[in-house]
């Protein structure tokens, strides 16, 4: 029987810390990296500031899952996406997000980074081509 | 001291901070804690009625929460106080009263 792959797209619109959506789509997306899928994550409105750099939690008492977000390379993530118009009404800049890089196993290609940022209207056109998307 | 008031929700996904500011009179006390720091950042697409609101307002924002969430003191609007746990407690002793903008 062949395997059937569906588009997965997590889609992530809460700040990290002041509820617990951040943590929970991170560890679903880690889950769901073992079932094979064509898997993307994006991230706008106040979801951009999951990635910010510099994230330290001992202060509050809480985990700080941010270097996971590095990690998803190697989970299989290829596809990770920021909408601009987010970054902007924040004041953040590509600069101000951690850099998630990738190694491709089978052709050994490496690429520094795979975090994206993109237009809003290029974001509504990958929702419409995912064929799931968990809303986070 | 009058009253303070404190925010903890984003300025960008709730109102909770545009309506503390409609709300609060000359005198009062604002404190942004858990994802209302964010409202305390420059360059944001609500900078302009925060530093607007310093004239009449006193503004702080809990360090902790803000380092948790990557930002340092030098991304603060000028005019925001940072405090710690302890600030926070002696802010709600100084006034008279806490209003929580839930």
């Amino acid at each position: 029987m062949a395997e059937v792959v569906k588009k997965f797209m997590y889609l992530n619109r809460k700040a990290p810390y002041g509820t617990i959506y951040a943590w929970e789509s991170l560890e679903v997306v880690l889950i769901g990296a073992a079932f094979d899928q064509d898997v993307c994550v994006m991230f706008i409105d106040d979801g951009v500031y999951q990635l910010t750099k510099g994230q330290d939690t001992k202060g509050i008492g809480m985990k700080n899952f941010s270097p996971t977000y590095r990690t998803l390379g190697d989970y299989d993530v290829r596809r990770i996406y920021v909408d601009r118009d987010s970054l902007e009404a924040r004041g953040l800049t590509p600069d101000d997000l951690i850099a998630v890089p990738f190694e491709d196993m089978e052709t050994g290609e490496e690429i520094d980074n795979i975090v994206e940022i993109i237009d809003s209207e290029r974001a509504g056109a990958l929702m419409n081509q995912s064929d799931v998307i968990f809303s986070f | 001291m009058a009253i303070l008031h404190t925010v903890n929700k984003s300025p960008f996904e709730r109102n909770a901070l545009e309506s503390c500011l409609r709300f609060a009179t000359e005198g009062a006390s604002v404190l942004l804690f858990e994802d209302g720091v964010y409202a305390a950042l420059k360059g944001t697409r609500v900078e302009p009625q925060v530093v607007s609101a310093l004239s009449r307002l006193r503004f702080y924002v809990l360090g902790p929460d803000l380092r948790a969430r990557g930002f340092s003191e030098e991304r603060i609007i000028p005019g925001i106080k940072v405090v710690d746990y302890a600030g926070f407690v002696d802010l709600a002793v100084e006034c008279d009263k806490v209003q929580a903008w839930l």
